[in-house]
């Protein structure tokens, strides 16, 4: 029976744990701030001096952190592409604009352990020598954000923000800005864009990398909010000893959204790769309701591609004795990490999990995906733009029993004009490969529903 | 008598260059390249490579004087770099030629920079697919209503999916209907449903004309430019993104409807508007012009030109155009006559006038062979000659304030070119008043572009018409008693009632004026459209400009006319070419010494300036 193992979420739900500064004190809080900022430089071997930031910032590289939003970058890397000596203030932005579908593990921390996130920001901000710093947050979270900004005037009042925190001689201000109800500010340069702003277009990379040119063409570091949470547990127990938590290549833990057709949907902090996505499923989400058997998992939020049930993914195995071998897994025996994940096709994203029963209808399940894609594409570079709305609109036609046979071979082929580095931002993908997995897995849903159909009008005639 | 033409004033920098293959071809191309708008130096991007290498990239948004935004995808390409080994080093093939490692992702050519050992590939079938895509989706919503576009014939989306397009459109669902018939301001119609959104007018107005107009609400594919709410887009350089819109979204309500574009001459021309001189595309058919559209010069106006320069054309096809010669007879009426009879009646008065009693007010929007000729006529006449300062609003993009298309060349001409001995002529040099600024040997140079000091626009601007209160007083005093008047009314430089008092009134113009009627003599001259000829502008260039339009009835270019009247009056033969004559000018006037009219080109050539500080 898998267990959970809760590190970012190991008070948040306890009776009587709340919000408040005071409550977050009790429990430890900001104990790993208070050590952070009194790390006295030390002499390295070489002789050059390492500061207290820069040993954060070697523990973060250390502990081999991926982000948590989605793309799953490594962290301390992220935070090394900062140049520190641009003579440009560095800024810090939490991303809080979580809109990813199926996932909400970011509003649980901001809603009961705010102060946890603030500990996070301020130990990163301090780390990568940032004096400002926003947490972007969706337009939605309005409580969430009431909830920061409470905290925030807590943190200020008493040392953990402001001027000269906690006598260490570093300032540091941190505001709260809420975006207007769009899923691509989640996007960090779209949210950089926002946060100036203006509308929320992604901006082209090169050049406009956050790291250099970011908010107000500074350099710019945008962290998920459970990564920056999960800075403060690196901290807490040091890079290396974190790093032994998890998979070698995605180590820590991580909080997991299951939702769907299961009797327990929530979340979960699992250690990563030590649980399946059956036991996810089953043990920790309680399971599908009766009678029903599994369909599909998308394991990711719902950009990601959808895995069917009884798919078999050929996984890579390290032994004990160094020997690579190749193991094959049932869908449910793959482990909960970026790497298993990616071998099978697919990607922990956001760590959102959908669940599908065999009550479920594929076609409709991903009209809704492709018409909320469609809805949210920002509409600044063509093949998303057009593509996304396209694709909606066949699926709507197909689920309204207008399909044509050769719509599902129409649909990959509108995801391939858009997938694969041809727009500005991952969006692209976001839409596209739903799509492609999809119809790809369950082409003869897509062709029934095509073939059931009347046709509504007589071809054309020929030339 | 040379001029000293110091082509080296500014040291040329060394480009540092770095070395590309496009689609095997391996070139070298400049590291940077300058920023269209700061003019900073900025990485050199794969579309100017591509250039560089003659190789076109398809694109829409893309414009070279914007700044880049890379939302159309259609300049994507694929591309490689020189795989790197664990030491950093570049891995080599068995040929010693370094391996190239190809980028699984495709990228914008309009945005991406090259790098050393860079292999660009613009021709594969991939890159062809991704176009189609990119096309397939642009056309996707589109009304595809060409017939009535005023765009078709220079439309992008035409033009491309010749290459790129397919025969029928694959989708049967319903489009994405937009406003259609935007009134955006007073010039502009938007059809949202055309628009591409490819953001270049939004570009435009905000980075260049400096006002944050155009923006685009709603998302996705549901996405419509518009403008400020409740403020109309009325700048004056709204026409530009008429130009720049590379499909039929924007459109000028001066042209829309008009004429099939396919169907209009363009004749290379220059703005007469101010003394900028933004060189122009005469658009015409029949003998009717329709529109202005800008001509790159980088030196004058890049790709750019304003509003009122552009919509500033009407008044040539105007049916009350002089037409007809005509001289007053003995019973003070008009009567026509023929173009010889008419010279020779010029002539005769010219001759019959004493020494001293004549002067010559010739407009500076006279081309510079014209005003050559009236000042070699003042000269052997012993006559004063000026011309007349027409000054309005400037701004501190194209528009001049000063309204005079060749302010310089009349200042040449008739105050500032002390020194300007004619160079072969034994005339003696006609007396001028002080001058801040002297045309001669010894120069600073202006030319290849570099813009002469803002003090000589100023100083032109006050010499031009310096004499008028001379020649208002030799009138009223009766010395001067015979007046020449090319392109101006008279009325406003002298007032009315001081040309009652001449014997002899010989006026060319183009149109009716108060002057006019109190002819004794009435040439009917021509639009600049009507015939060949050049300009000085401001920054002391010298531009010429082609002919479009047939002039109405018996008009005729003064350049001709002026020379059958130099030799009515002095018997001498000046080319009767525009081409001949203006190399006779610039070999007889200083500061136009090396210039040739084949030598203009398409883009003009600077004159030999300086300014004397006295």
């Amino acid at each position: 029976m898998a267990q959970e193992f809760r590190l970012i979420l190991k008070h948040l739900d306890q009776p009587g744990y709340t919000p408040d500064l005071e409550c977050y004190l009790r429990h430890g809080g900001y104990e790993v701030l208070k050590k952070a900022v009194s790390l006295a430089p030390v002499s390295s071997s070489d002789g050059r001096t390492i500061t207290g930031q820069d040993k954060i910032r070697q523990e973060v590289k250390l502990s081999g952190l991926r982000g948590r939003g989605g793309a799953g970058f490594p962290c301390g890397v992220k935070w090394g592409f900062i140049d520190h000596k641009s003579g440009k203030p560095i800024y810090l932005i939490g991303n809080a604009d979580e809109s990813e579908p199926g996932t909400f593990k970011d509003r649980q921390i901001i809603h009961k352990d705010p102060h946890q996130l603030l500990e996070g920001m301020i130990l990163a901000g301090y780390a990568n020598q940032v004096q400002l710093a926003y947490i972007y947050i969706r337009g939605e979270f309005m409580e969430g954000a009431r909830l920061l900004n409470r905290a925030l005037a807590e943190a200020r009042s008493n040392h953990f923000l402001g001027k000269n925190i906690l006598g260490s001689g570093y300032d540091l201000e941190i505001y709260v800005h809420r975006g207007a109800g769009a899923y691509i500010c989640g996007e960090e340069t779209g949210l950089i864009e926002s946060l100036e702003g203006k509308r929320a277009y992604p901006r082209i990379k090169p050049p406009y990398f956050p790291a250099v040119l970011g908010l107000y063409q500074c350099p710019t570091i945008v962290n998920n909010v459970e990564t920056l949470c999960a800075v403060k547990h690196v901290m807490a127990m040091g890079g290396a000893e974190y790093a032994k938590l998890g998979s070698p290549n995605d180590p820590g833990t991580r909080i997991v959204c299951v939702s769907g057709q299961v009797k327990n949907p929530g979340y979960f902090e699992i250690e990563i790769g030590k649980v399946t996505l059956g036991e996810l499923i089953n043990d920790l989400a309680g399971g599908l309701r009766e009678k029903r058997k599994l369909k599909a998992v998308i394991p990711g939020g719902s950009s990601a591609k959808v895995l069917k049930a009884g798919e078999k993914f050929k996984l890579k195995h390290r032994q004990a004795d160094g020997k690579e071998v190749v193991r094959e897994v049932d869908l449910l025996d793959l482990p909960y990490d970026a790497e298993s994940l990616a071998a099978a096709g697919s990607m922990c994203g956001s760590g959102a999990v959908v669940v599908l029963d065999d009550s479920a209808d594929v076609v409709e399940v991903l009209a809704n995906i492709s018409e909320f894609y469609a809805h949210e594409s920002c509409g600044q570079c063509t093949p998303c733009r057009e593509g996304s709305l396209w694709m909606s609109k066949i699926l709507q036609r197909l689920n309204s029993g207008r399909g044509r046979p050769q719509d599902a071979s129409e649909l990959v082929r509108i995801a391939g004009q858009i997938s694969g580095g041809k727009t500005i931002c991952a969006f692209g993908e976001a839409c596209a490969w739903p799509v492609e997995s999809f119809v790809a897995k369950f082409k003869n849903d897509f062709e029934a529903k095509g073939a059931a159909a009347e046709p509504e009008e007589p071809e054309p005639l020929k030339p | 008598m040379s001029v000293v033409t110091n082509h080296s004033t500014t040291a040329v920098p060394v480009v540092k260059t770095l070395s590309v293959s496009v689609n095997g071809r391996w070139l070298a191309v400049p590291q940077t390249t300058a920023h269209p708008l700061t003019g900073q130096p900025v990485a050199t991007t794969m579309i100017q490579a591509c250039e560089i290498a003659g190789v076109t990239v398809p694109h829409y948004c893309y414009h070279a004087k914007l700044a880049v935004a890379g939302n159309c995808r259609m300049c994507l390409v694929e591309f490689g770099t020189p795989a790197l080994g664990p030491d950093r080093k570049p891995i080599l093939n068995p040929d010693g030629t370094p391996q190239i490692r190809k980028s699984p992702r495709p990228a914008i050519a309009c945005a991406t920079p090259v790098s050393p050992g860079m292999e660009i590939y613009t021709n594969t079938p991939a890159v062809e697919a991704m176009r189609r895509g990119v096309l397939e989706f642009l056309l996707l919503n589109h009304p595809l209503d060409c017939p009535i576009c005023d765009q078709a014939g220079e439309c992008k989306l035409q033009e491309y999916s010749v290459e790129y397009g397919q025969a029928a459109s694959r989708s049967v669902d319903e489009k994405v209907h937009k406003p259609k018939q935007v009134d955006l301001g007073p010039r502009i119609v938007l059809d949202d449903e055309r628009c591409i959104l490819c953001s270049r007018c939004i570009r435009f107005t905000r980075d260049l004309a400096g006002d944050d107009a155009l923006g685009i609400v709603q998302r996705g594919s549901h996405s419509t430019l518009t403008h400020y709410p409740g403020r109309p887009f009325d700048h004056n350089y709204t026409l530009n993104t008429v130009d720049i819109c590379p499909v039929g979204a924007l459109t000028s309500k001066d042209f829309r409807f008009q004429m099939r574009v396919w169907f209009l001459q363009e004749t290379k021309s220059v703005c007469t508007s101010c003394a900028t001189g933004c060189n122009l595309l005469i658009g015409s058919r029949e003998n009717k012009i329709y529109r202005y559209v800008p001509r790159q010069n980088d030196r004058v106006n890049s790709c750019w030109m304003c509003d009122s320069g552009r919509l500033n054309y009407k008044w040539i096809g105007r049916s009350d155009r002089l037409t007809q010669c005509q001289v007053r007879d003995a019973q003070g009426q008009m009567q026509l006559r023929t173009w010889p009879e008419a010279i020779q009646e010029a002539a005769g008065r010219l001759k019959q006038a004493a020494p001293g009693s004549i002067a010559f007010i010739a407009s500076a929007r006279q081309t510079n062979e014209e005003l050559f000729l009236i000042r070699h006529l003042a000269r052997k006449l012993g006559a004063m000659a000026d011309s007349a300062p027409r000054t309005g609003e400037g701004d501190a993009w194209l528009v001049n304030a000063d309204k005079n298309p060749n302010r310089l060349g009349a200042a040449i001409m008739f105050g500032l070119d002390r020194s300007a001995l004619p160079v072969t002529s034994d005339t003696a040099p006609a007396a001028v008043g002080s001058a801040d600024m002297l045309v001669g040997p010894g120069v600073q140079l202006a030319r290849s572009g570099q813009e002469c000091p803002r003090s000589i626009m100023g100083a032109a601007a006050e010499r031009i018409g310096a004499k008028l209160p001379k020649i208002a007083e030799g009138i009223g005093r009766g010395e001067i008693r015979t007046l020449v008047v090319l392109g101006e009314d008279a009325t406003k430089h002298l007032g009315a009632a001081l040309l009652g008092r001449l014997e002899n009134l010989i006026i060319s113009d183009i149109l009716p004026n108060a002057t006019t009627p109190r002819a004794h003599v009435l040439l009917p001259g021509c639009a600049h459209a009507e015939k060949r000829g050049s300009f000085t502008n401001a920054q002391g260039r010298v531009q010429k400009f082609l002919k479009a339009v047939e002039p109405p009835g018996q008009a005729r270019p003064e350049s001709e006319f002026l020379v059958e009247l130099v030799r009515a009056v002095t018997g001498e033969q000046f080319p009767q070419t525009v081409e001949g004559l203006f190399n006779r000018m610039a070999k007889e006037t200083v500061a136009f010494q090396g210039i040739t009219w084949a030598g203009l080109g398409d883009l003009g050539q600077g004159i030999a300036v300086e300014v004397l500080k006295t």
